[in-house]
């Protein structure tokens, strides 16, 4: 029993429970932030605290990406949107929550009817990684701004990584980091089409977008 | 002496259960600056109100009156359920903590009719107000307990808060934490006070259990406001159960290790409610799902 693994990814679980309820976009990318900087820690943790040069770099390089560029970005598009700083669900706040106890308890069902080769370092990891998978999905789903949607695929981002880090251990951290690269570029690009979307229509609702063609 | 101390949580129940508010009341005063009432204010009002006649409406009946007695009657039995620190429940069996829970319950339900039966529309919204509110806090209270339940391994409420001690602590933290926070919001809705109700408040659109409260008078309020008292106290006591696990085995030593807990308790209180406000009725619920979620959390953990 790993304790420090069980308590991150416990932090997980509440952090994605808060993404589904919180109306507030800024606050979102708070809670997305914290939640990339105690995933930076989880491959430290799972060597046992070895620090080995490349596991610190790898822990560095994702604290910096996901705890403070991105919310950087994120923000600064914010700041673009003005007086545009709510939510705006499809699904409302409290069926969100719900819906996504109920996947939690499905990702904990599913992942004891999984077989592993060998034993994983904390029993948590893999439900917690589906759910964050799943809420970072329903994210994307359920809510109309297209920032939100940003939002839903780091989450989405999170959850696979998690994944990663669990099962294979440190073997691949240089496609870690390529895949690094690519959200990188990716949230950078989404940034500036938040900003010329919303420069264009005046919002960053989605739901209308789909009406354009005529 | 055996069976002294089979009732002592009611006797105790019944001798401290006031002090709390007391205890609560003066934590606020002393946040805002003031001196506030003295802190066996709660007794003298309860005491002052038993000397009183009582008045009644002609178009009440006889739930009217039985209401506040039941509701005394009802926490005192819940209380005979319930350990506290080193002394055992007078009634203990397997699976007590449903019928914990339940007996409240039954409480709740006395209360909402005696409120109807005035056929006041404000007590109707007060009573509608309470039903909802209790629909959403009895899941996370009773998925918080079955949590706990799992965490011991026992399913009567005496050997499951005698099991708590520090090595479960270490073994299953996260889901003691977790079903911890998930009883406090419970704790904080069920005895109506801040982020969920006001109690003092006397605005009529914004409360909930006072409201349903407004045509009681004389020792049926006194009734009502001991039975509150004494609510406080049982469901501290599943807090205090989780958080002060000490079991030393010598009686003298664990029930006063308890009662200062439970004091702490109500400082914390106290503190919660001078640092935060009401929150709006729409977000209630929100708050008592995620109370819910905690408690689910808890228990699909360990």
């Amino acid at each position: 029993m790993n304790n420090a693994a069980d308590i991150i990814m416990i932090f997980l679980v509440l952090t994605n429970l808060m993404l589904l309820g919180l109306s507030r976009l800024g606050a979102c990318i708070r809670f997305v932030a914290l939640q990339g900087v105690a995933l930076g820690f989880l491959p430290l943790i799972l060597n046992h605290w070895d620090m080995e040069v490349h596991l610190v770099i790898f822990s560095i390089v994702i604290i910096s990406l996901k705890g403070i560029v991105f919310p950087w970005m994120l923000n600064r598009t914010l700041r673009e949107l003005a007086s545009q700083r709510e939510v705006e669900p499809f699904i409302g706040y409290g069926i969100s929550i719900i819906a996504g106890t109920i996947t939690l308890v499905m990702c904990m069902w599913l992942s004891s009817r999984l077989p592993f080769p060998e034993p994983l370092m904390s029993p948590l990891i893999v439900p917690v990684a589906f759910f964050t998978i799943m809420s970072g999905l329903f994210l994307i789903i359920s809510r109309k701004k297209a920032l939100t949607q940003v939002l839903g695929y780091l989450v989405l981002e999170n959850g696979i990584y998690a994944f990663g880090v669990a099962l294979v251990g440190k073997q691949p951290m240089l496609v870690e980091l390529g895949i690094l690269l690519d959200i990188f570029v990716a949230v950078f690009v989404m940034g500036i089409a938040i900003f010329h979307i919303n420069r264009e229509f005046d919002h960053i609702d989605t739901d209308q977008l789909s009406r354009l063609r005529s | 002496m055996m069976t002294i101390l089979k009732f002592a949580n009611p006797i105790l129940g019944l001798v401290i259960a006031p002090f709390l508010l007391g205890v609560i009341n003066r934590t606020k005063a002393v946040f805002a600056g003031r001196t506030g009432q003295p802190l066996l204010q709660p007794y003298y009002d309860i005491w002052k109100l038993l000397r009183k006649g009582a008045v009644y409406s002609r178009t009440t009946s006889w739930i009217f009156r039985a209401g506040p007695v039941l509701g005394l009657a009802v926490t005192l039995t819940a209380a005979l359920l319930m350990p506290f620190g080193g002394i055992p429940a007078a009634i203990a069996f397997k699976g007590d903590l449903i019928l914990f829970i339940y007996l409240f319950g039954l409480m709740r339900f006395f209360t909402v009719i005696s409120a109807m039966d005035t056929g006041s529309s404000l007590e109707g919204m007060g009573a509608s107000r309470e039903v909802t509110f209790s629909a959403m806090s009895e899941p996370a209270l009773l998925i918080g307990l079955a949590a706990i339940a799992k965490c011991t391994g026992y399913i009567s409420l005496t050997q499951m808060f005698s099991s708590v001690v520090p090595e479960l602590w270490l073994r299953s933290g996260p889901a003691l934490v977790l079903a911890g926070v998930a009883l406090l919001i419970v704790f904080l809705a069920e005895n109506c006070r801040i982020p969920v109700d006001d109690p003092n408040t006397h605005l009529e659109l914004t409360m909930i259990h006072e409201v349903m409260a407004l045509d009681h008078g004389g020792p049926d309020f006194g009734f009502i406001l001991y039975s509150a008292a004494l609510k406080m106290w049982l469901l501290g006591q599943i807090l205090i159960g989780i958080a002060v696990p000490i079991h030393t085995g010598n009686v003298w030593l664990d029930t006063p290790a308890a009662i200062a807990g439970m004091l702490l308790l109500a400082v914390v209180v106290g503190v919660i409610e001078s640092s935060m406000a009401r929150l709006r009725l729409l977000h209630v619920p929100q708050l008592l799902i995620g109370a819910t979620t905690l408690s689910v959390l808890a228990l699909v953990l360990r």
